[in-house]
C-alpha cells in the first residue's frame, strides 16, 4: 500500500513586503486509492500545497516533511519527484510554444517509466485516451497548451495524468471553468486512472458538484494555511450550505 | 508573454519603432532615427565614397556592434579571390569572373557603405550556375579566410528551366564583407542555403541580391550560428509574373554575440508571391539579435500574396532582440499581406510544467528550443544538412548552458 504523508509543512513566499507564511503546518495522509477533498476560501493556501508539493521553486519549505512510502520528497528535484509517483494537475496549465503535444508526452512518458514506449501500444493508449478525453486528434501536433481553451487545458492535463500513472496526484481546481459535459467528462478520466492505477488522489475544489462524480473518502477544510477540520462527504454539503464562516471567525486570514 | 500582430500596415510609418524585447537596459537616441523613405527609393551605389562616413545613426547601422564593423565600411578590404572547396554535382558549375562580366549587378546594387566598399574591392567574382534540369545540389565550404579585412562577390546563376540546390557553408575565421548575387532564370526552381558557423571572433557581413524571374521560385535560407557579428541582408525582387520567394531564417545567438538579418521583398510584378519566416533563439549575456523584414508591394504588383514573421525565443537574461517588420502597400489588388513579430521567453513556469512531468531541465530546454526551430530546419530541402543543423542547434544549447553554469 503506497502511502503521501504530509507532516507538519509549513511553506512561504517571497513577496515585495518581505517573506509571507502561507501554510502554518499542514497535516494530510492519503493512502492508496483514496479520494481527499479539499475545500477552502481564496488564498487559504491550497495552491501552494500542491506547488509545494511538486516542489516548485517559488515556495520555500521552512518545515516539515512530505513523504512518498516513507521516502523524503522535498530533497529532491522537481522531475524526480514526478518520477517517483507525484503528478500535479495545475489549476492554470502553461502553454509551451514549439513542442507538440504527442512529443511532450512521448518525451514525459520516457523521462517516467526510464525508458521510450513501445511504439505500437503507446499510440493505442494515447488513441484510447484522447477518445475518452473527447479530445480530437489534431491536438497531438498542436503546442502543448497553446491556444487551448480553459477547459481543453484540463483535459490535457487529465490526458497526462492516465498516461503518466502516477501514484499519487493532486488536482487543483481541475472543475473549475467546466461546463457539465466536460466536468462529466473529465470526472470519469478521473476515476478511469484510479480504477486502473489505485491512484491516490488529493483532489482541490471550490464546489460539491465535481464531488457528486469523483466521490471523496475524506473532506478536508483548508483555512489560513491549515487544515482545520476533516470529516466525510457530508462536510462537503454542509461547506456548501453554510460556507467558511465558522471557521474565518476566530483566524486571521491574511 | 509574446506580442503578436497579425493586421497589415497599410502604410509604412516614418519611425517604426523597433519592437523592444530583453531584459537589457537599452539607451539608444530615438532621436537621432533616419527616416525611412519608400524602401524602392532608397539610395543605391556601388562606391562606397557615395556613402556619407557610417556614424551608426543610421537606420542601417544603429543596431550594430559599429566598433567591431566599421573598418569593413570604410577601410581598404582585400579583394584578391579567396580559396574555397565545393562538392562536385551534376548540372553545376563552379569558377571565377571577372568584375566586368555583365552577370555583375544583375540582381541589385548596394544600399550601404559596407557592401559599396566590399562592391568596388572585389577583384573578381566567384560563379556558381545551375543548369540541369534535375535538381543536383551544390555545396561550396569557404572555410579559408583568415582575419585580414576582406571583399567578397559571389554571383549563383541558375538558367531558366533549371531546379538546384545551393550551399554555402561558412566557418573558421572571417573579416568579410561581401555581395551575393542571386539570378534565377525564368520557370527555374533554386534553393540556396547560406550557413555561418563561423569562429567566435568572425566579423561577417553579407548583402544578398536576388532577382527571381518569370514563373521562377527561390527558396533562400539563412542559417547564422557562429561569429561574433554577423549580418546576412538578403534582397529579393520578384521581378516578373509569377515569380515566387520563400524566404527562411534561423539563428541562435550566444553571450556577447550579434545577429542581424533584414529580409527586403520586393514585390514588382503582377502575380508574385512570398513568405518570410525567421526564427531565432538568444542565450547569454549580451546576446543581440536583430531582423528587420520590408515588405514593399509595388505599384504594379496586383494580385501579390505576401507573409511575413519573425519569433524569438529568449532562453536567458540579458538578452536583446528586435524585431521590426515593415508592410509597405501600394496597390489595393492584392491578395493578401500580413505580418508577425513576437518574442517570448522561455521562462520558469515552462520549465516546472516540463519537469513536473518527470522531464529534467536540461531535456526540458532542448525540447522547447529544438521544437521551436524545427520548423525552420525542415525548410532547408537537404536531409543531410538539416541532421547536422539541428545537432549544431543543440550544441549550441549545450555549449552556452555550460557557459552559465561556470558563471554561476
Ligand atoms: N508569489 C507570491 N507573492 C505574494 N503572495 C503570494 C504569492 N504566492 C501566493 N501568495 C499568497 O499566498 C496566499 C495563498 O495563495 P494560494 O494561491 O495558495 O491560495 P488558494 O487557496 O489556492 O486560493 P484560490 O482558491 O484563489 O485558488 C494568497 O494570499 C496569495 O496572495
Ligand atoms: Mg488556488
Amino acid at each position: 500500500m503506497s502511502v503521501l504523508k504530509i507532516e507538519d509543512l509549513q511553506v512561504s513566499v517571497e513577496t515585495e513586503q518581505g517573506t509571507k507564511q502561507i501554510l502554518r503546518g499542514v497535516d494530510l495522509t492519503i493512502g492508496e486509492g483514496e479520494t481527499h477533498a479539499i475545500m477552502g476560501p481564496n488564498g487559504s493556501g491550497k495552491s501552494t500545497l500542491a506547488y509545494a508539493i511538486a516542489g516548485h521553486p517559488k515556495y520555500h519549505v521552512e518545515g516539515g516533511s512530505v513523504t512518498l512510502d516513507g521516502e523524503e520528497m522535498l530533497d529532491k528535484s522537481v522531475d524526480e519527484r514526478a518520477r517517483a509517483g507525484l503528478f500535479l494537475a495545475m489549476q492554470y496549465p502553461v502553454e509551451i510554444p514549439g513542442v507538440s503535444v504527442s512529443n511532450f508526452l512521448r518525451t514525459a512518458k520516457t523521462a517516467i517509466d526510464g525508458q521510450a514506449p513501445a511504439i505500437r501500444g503507446w499510440i493505442k493508449d494515447l488513441d484510447a485516451s484522447m477518445s475518452a478525453l473527447r479530445m480530437d486528434k489534431s491536438f497531438r501536433e498542436r503546442n502543448v497548451n497553446e491556444g487551448f481553451s480553459g477547459g481543453e487545458k484540463k483535459r490535457n492535463e487529465i490526458l497526462q495524468l492516465e498516461l503518466l500513472k502516477p501514484k499519487f496526484a493532486v488536482l487543483d481546481e481541475t472543475d473549475s471553468g467546466l461546463d457539465v459535459d466536460a466536468l462529466k467528462i473529465v470526472s470519469e478520466g478521473v476515476n478511469r486512472a484510479k480504477a486502473n492505477t489505485g491512484l491516490g488522489i488529493l483532489l482541490i475544489t471550490h464546489y460539491n458538484r465535481i464531488l457528486r462524480y469523483v466521490q471523496p473518502d475524506f473532506v478536508h477544510v483548508f483555512v489560513a494555511g491549515r487544515v482545520a477540520e476533516q470529516g466525510g462527504p457530508e462536510l462537503a454539503v454542509r461547506l456548501e450550505n453554510e460556507g467558511y464562516d465558522r471557521f474565518l471567525a476566530g483566524s486571521n486570514v491574511g | 508573454m509574446a506580442s503578436e500582430t497579425t493586421a497589415p500596415l497599410i502604410e509604412r510609418p516614418e519611425h517604426p519603432e523597433p519592437a523592444q524585447h530583453g531584459l537589457q537596459a537599452h539607451s539608444d537616441g530615438g532621436s537621432a532615427f533616419v527616416p525611412v523613405q519608400t524602401r524602392s527609393e532608397r539610395f543605391t551605389s556601388t562606391s562606397p565614397e557615395d556613402f556619407a562616413a557610417v556614424t551608426g545613426l543610421e537606420f542601417e547601422w544603429k543596431f550594430a556592434p559599429l566598433a567591431t564593423i566599421k573598418h569593413l565600411t570604410e577601410g581598404p578590404l582585400d579583394g584578391s579571390p579567396a580559396a574555397f572547396s565545393y562538392t562536385e554535382s551534376g548540372g553545376t558549375t563552379v569558377g571565377w569572373i571577372d568584375r566586368t562580366d555583365a552577370l555583375i549587378g544583375a540582381a541589385g546594387a548596394p544600399e550601404e557603405r559596407a557592401s559599396a566598399n566590399a562592391w568596388s574591392a572585389a577583384e573578381n567574382a566567384l560563379h556558381i550556375q545551375v543548369s540541369g534540369e534535375e535538381a543536383g545540389e551544390l555545396t561550396v565550404r569557404r572555410d579559408r579566410f583568415d582575419a585580414t579585412a576582406r571583399a567578397a562577390h559571389v554571383v549563383i546563376e541558375a538558367l531558366p528551366n533549371s531546379a538546384g540546390t545551393v550551399i554555402l557553408e561558412h566557418s573558421g575565421p572571417a573579416n568579410l564583407a561581401e555581395n551575393v548575387e542571386i539570378v534565377v532564370g525564368d520557370n527555374a526552381r533554386l534553393t540556396v542555403v547560406t550557413v555561418q558557423e563561423w569562429d567566435d571572433d568572425a566579423i561577417h557581413l553579407s548583402s544578398h541580391f536576388a532577382r527571381v524571374g518569370r514563373d521562377a521560385s527561390l527558396r533562400h535560407v539563412v542559417v547564422s550560428l557562429g561569429g561574433k557579428a554577423v549580418r546576412v541582408n538578403p534582397s529579393v525582387h520578384l521581378v516578373e509574373q509569377g515569380a515566387s520567394i520563400e524566404s527562411f531564417g534561423l539563428y541562435f545567438a550566444d553571450a556577447g554575440q550579434y545577429i542581424e538579418q533584414r529580409p527586403y521583398i520586393d514585390h514588382v510584378a503582377a502575380n508574385t508571391r512570398s513568405r518570410v519566416n525567421y526564427k531565432g533563439a538568444l542565450q547569454g549575456a549580451g546576446a543581440h539579435t536583430v531582423w528587420v523584414g520590408d515588405v514593399l508591394i509595388g505599384p504594379h504588383a496586383d494580385g501579390t500574396d505576401s507573409y511575413e514573421q519573425n519569433r524569438n525565443l529568449v532562453l536567458s537574461e540579458g538578452t536583446r532582440a528586435d524585431s521590426i517588420p515593415n508592410l509597405e502597400i501600394e496597390t489595393g489588388n492584392i491578395v493578401g499581406a500580413g505580418h508577425a513579430s513576437s518574442t517570448g521567453r522561455f521562462d520558469d513556469e515552462q520549465l516546472f510544467y516540463l519537469q513536473s512531468r518527470g522531464i529534467t531541465e536540461e531535456e526540458a530546454r532542448r525540447l522547447v528550443v529544438r521544437g521551436f526551430l524545427a520548423e525552420i530546419i525542415q525548410q532547408i530541402g537537404s536531409p543531410a544538412l538539416e541532421e547536422r543543423l539541428a545537432a549544431a542547434v543543440e550544441a549550441e544549447l549545450l555549449q552556452s548552458q555550460g557557459l552559465a553554469g561556470e558563471v554561476v
